[in-house]
């Protein structure tokens, strides 16, 4: 006989789980990866009869190769990183933001538009960031607040809502890219500013990316002191929770739904600054490029906690990069990076089912003759 | 005490001469739930035409035990015998099919079907739904055993008690002769509990057997034939229930003795604290909920509530904390300490708060509104005063004293002040509600079944918690479904009968049949309770 049975003893507030939990987690996530690795492998064996090891440090190489692919490695790192810290606090609350994808595109479009209309105004590079930073996260928080009011309002379905919105934001980005033309004929925006650089990130100790991965690092362990230690981290904790109770503890149940989901959007929207100020310095509909919804996954596998989003998005982002570069490398299409991707994903996700839940066997069986 | 728990059920076998087989027998069952043991090598005999109470405290096992037999848990070790006969019930389904039948706690039916489409739900039947002869069924089963369905009624349309029938009526039509009803009188007035045991001794007349699992004492002497004890898991005993009486059951159930009796200090310094005028509540699909209720809350006593589940009681706690809206002409006048007056209607829980008013709610929703059950004993202590302090940043210190501090008090049974209160056994959750919720001197508290699912040691101590705030001063309004209690508790009681005041009696002079017909006919028996209210 076997039987199943919950494992977890998680706290919702603080993010406390007992140690022996959360060894036995990273354990099992360890050899999600390693069993992962060896199905791909067999896989990819069976169709190109080559050494998987090969594969392997393929893999490897193609992320961590050399400097330049670290630091893109750490660039998309630290994007898809932002993108979950900006949806835990509303996945804390129990609000299913499945937008991140049109607040991404938001807040890059509004940077765009800063890059674009205020490029040659020579506004000293400091200040010209933090002004498309603000308009970023503003356009960000637009697009995570609406569906919020009417959630609060009306209790509309969330999940529809921020999916729609982003389909709007794929819209809008569509409708500017031929106004934004560059060069004309091209129907793509193509690199804002190339000349003169205006707007975009500078180099910080000889690095193009160290401005991103600075802000990123800052927000995240903010979030991380936010969510666990604030009072409007204790609302957000006991929204999601239970409203009754939340109302029963005298709290504002709309004014959190709105004021967290405005947090989430701009952070989100900010994360459109990063792709587009400090890292692609153009816009297309595909900016955000999912990354939108594979936050979701490292929001949720680090059970809203940021710090352990780090880990995981980091991973991610080799996986990603390492199936590109096997893919290119023995030439084969860019679907066969896909399908390791989506291997490797699914065991992941599947081992959550290990840590959350125990499997015994009784012996017991035997006795009863 | 350890030899006369040792009553053999041959007892039972003696008395009709003969070896009996019994309908069912469990051999050593054990369950665990992770490092939990819900049962531990339990034997326990059924036999056919009796009726079996299973007693014992929350937490007990009774539940678990009677689940194993009705396929909704698999035992990790033992075994079961139906009829003499080895068999492993792995499903619901198995069960029916050896005629095992439970009737839950929580109902299990579709509020959008009817009766009859209920009873069927979920069996095999023919290609075509021959819903006449299934509705022919019913009333046959009815006729027989002496319940009251429409089978074309619509499960929302239908009572509690209703509901219940309709539960019985489902594991009867499957054919069920081994019955076990999970607390069946948790939610039915003294009136209905009557008709219920009727019921219950007609199927045993007819040769069912009957499990009743329970911890009320006076039901167990009143309708079963034989008494089997758990405590922790374990199984104590079992008793002919004409051998034995209440002060032995509770003494083999806690384990230890216990006095029985509620203790009812007489009220002093009374001085007016919550006065309710005309409060009309009326819910958002428009049904009236409290019709034109007017009370007064005075502090020092203890105002217990009664009413069948659903009068209004729920209603009326919310309105007070200014958790629900009341229609215009209502009033809810707070009188404080020093005898500064406020009115409470349409403020919200924070400007209640902001008021002063130190107001201390148990709800009955424990970890659905009194609690968070993901968060641990020290942030659902945050619940109250998460905002006090300056900064952005939850102070987390006095919460953690205070969480310490009930744990050392109540005697909370938990691995720490850091374990998920969804962890906790009933009881123990509710000793960390009522304990944050007094912890603040509240000069009203009010507390809605505060002490259901509770043991018996658990429901003494709320007792004497509700006292203490009482001889302190503040005003208590207790409601409660058990009216042996609201009895010996509280000094008057207030009865409602579908959201309307049927009237309010003297808890030391009223009796029980009094304000059972007070809970079901709006007025009954109330003229003479009213003119002692006004001499007072």
């Amino acid at each position: 006989m076997i039987h199943i049975s919950k494992r977890v003893d998680f706290e919702i507030f603080r993010g406390k789980a007992a140690w022996l939990n959360r060894y036995v987690g990273w354990a099992v996530r360890l050899i999600a990866v390693l069993l992962s690795l060896i199905v791909s492998g067999i896989l990819i064996y069976s169709i190109t009869k080559m050494n998987p090891v090969r594969v392997y440090a393929t893999m490897v190489k193609g992320a961590f190769g050399s400097t330049r692919k670290i630091w893109a490695w750490l660039r998309d790192l630290v994007l898809l990183l932002l993108i979950a810290v900006g949806l835990a606090p509303a996945f804390k609350m129990r609000f299913w933001n499945i937008g991140a994808e049109g607040q991404v595109l938001a807040g890059g479009i509004a940077t765009a538009a800063c890059m674009i209309y205020l490029g040659s105004a020579n506004i000293p590079t400091p200040l010209f960031l933090i002004l498309m930073a603000a308009a970023s996260m503003l356009a960000g928080a637009v697009w995570g607040v609406i569906p919020a009011i009417f959630k609060a309002k009306w209790n509309t379905n969330e999940t529809l809502f921020t999916l729609m919105m982003n389909y709007i934001a794929i819209q809008l980005t569509s409708f500017f890219i031929p106004r934004w033309e560059h060069p004309k004929g091209s129907n793509t925006v193509g690199i804002i500013n190339a000349g003169t650089q205006a707007g975009w990130f500078p180099k910080i100790a000889g690095s193009q990316y160290l401005l991103n991965v600075i802000i990123v690092a800052v927000i995240t362990v903010a979030m991380y002191f936010y969510l666990c230690r604030s009072k409007h981290g204790y609302e957000i904790a006991v929204v999601g929770q239970s409203e009754n109770t939340a109302r029963y503890a005298a709290m504002n149940v709309k004014k959190v739904i709105v004021r967290t989901m405005t947090l989430s959007g701009a952070i989100c929207g900010l994360g459109g600054f990063l792709a587009v100020a400090g890292a692609d310095h153009t816009i297309s509909t595909t900016t955000a490029g999912g990354r939108g919804f594979i936050a979701i996954i490292v929001a949720w596998l680090a059970k809203f906690n940021t710090l352990t989003m780090i880990l995981i998005s980091a991973l991610l982002v080799f996986l990603q990069k390492g199936a590109v570069a096997i893919a290119s490398e023995f030439s084969l299409s860019n679907d066969v990076s896909d399908i390791i991707t989506g291997i490797i994903l699914f065991f992941i996700l599947g081992s959550e089912f290990f840590i959350n839940y125990k499997i015994g066997f009784s012996k017991s069986s035997g006795k009863e003759a | 005490m350890e030899n006369e728990v040792k009553a053999p059920a041959g007892a039972v076998c003696a008395e009709s001469g003969e070896e009996r087989i019994p309908a069912v027998r469990m051999e050593g069952i054990s369950k665990r739930f992770g490092h939990k043991t819900a049962n531990e090598n339990v034997s326990l005999e059924i036999y056919h035409g009796e009726i079996l109470s299973l007693l014992g405290e929350n937490g007990s096992g009774k539940t678990t035990l009677m689940n194993m037999l009705s396929g909704i848990y698999f035992p990790d070790a033992g075994s079961v015998y139906v009829d003499g006969k080895l068999v492993h019930i792995r499903s619901p389904k198995d069960a029916f099919d050896l005629h095992i039948g439970m009737i839950h706690q929580h109902f299990k039916l579709v509020d959008l079907l009817t009766a009859a489409e209920n009873v069927i739900l979920g069996m095999k039947g023919k290609r075509l739904l021959d819903l006449k002869s299934v509705r022919r069924r019913i009333t046959e089963i009815c006729e027989r055993y002496g319940f009251e369905v429409d089978p074309d009624k619509k499960v929302y349309d239908m009572s509690v008690s209703e509901k219940q029938t309709l539960e019985i009526i489902k594991v009867l039509y499957r054919g069920a002769d081994i019955l076990i009803l999970d607390e069946p009188t948790a939610v039915l007035t003294p009136q209905e509990t009557r008709r219920l045991f009727g019921v219950m001794r007609n199927m045993k007349q007819d040769g069912k057997s009957i499990v009743i699992i329970t911890h009320k004492l006076h039901e167990v002497m009143e309708i079963s034939d034989r008494v089997a004890v758990l405590r922790k898991g374990e199984y104590i005993g079992s008793l002919l229930t004409k051998d034995t009486d209440p002060q032995q059951l509770t003494d083999m159930m806690v384990g230890h003795r216990v006095s029985l009796n509620i203790e009812r200090p007489e009220p002093e310094n009374l001085r007016k604290c919550l006065e309710v005028e005309h409060l009309t509540v009326i819910d958002s699909e428009g049904v009236t909920k409290l019709n034109d209720v007017s009370f007064t809350a005075n502090g020092g006593e203890i105002l217990g509530i009664a009413g069948v589940a659903g009068s209004g009681q729920k209603e009326l706690l919310e309105v007070i904390a200014g958790l629900q809206n009341a229609q215009n002409g209502s009033s809810v006048i707070y009188t404080d300490m020093e005898g500064r007056t406020s009115s409470l209607l349409g403020l919200t829980p924070m400007e209640i708060k902001k008021l002063g008013v130190a107001l201390a709610f148990v709800p009955e929703d424990r970890l659905g509104m009194g609690l968070v059950g993901d968060l641990d004993i020290t942030d659902n202590m945050l619940i109250r005063t998460y905002m006090e302090g300056h900064g952005m940043f939850v102070d987390f210190k006095k919460p953690r004293h205070l969480a310490e501090e009930i744990v050392r008090e109540l005697q909370v049974v938990t691995p720490g002040i850091d374990t998920p209160i969804r962890k906790l056994s009933g009881g123990n959750v509710q000793k960390v509600l009522v304990g944050r919720e007094i912890s603040g001197h509240p000069s009203l508290l009010m507390s809605a079944y505060a002490v259901r699912g509770l043991d018996i040691n658990t429901s003494f101590m709320i007792y004497r918690l509700m006292n203490e705030q009482k001889k302190r001063g503040a005003a208590v309004i207790f409601v409660g479904e058990d009216l042996d209690v609201l009895l010996e508790l509280c000094d008057r009681i207030m009865v409602l009968c579908a959201g309307q005041v049927s009237g309010i009696v003297d808890g030391r002079t009223a009796t029980k049949e009094q304000v059972g017909l007070m809970m079901t006919s709006l007025g009954a028996g109330a003229a003479g309770a009213e003119e002692k209210e006004g001499a007072k």
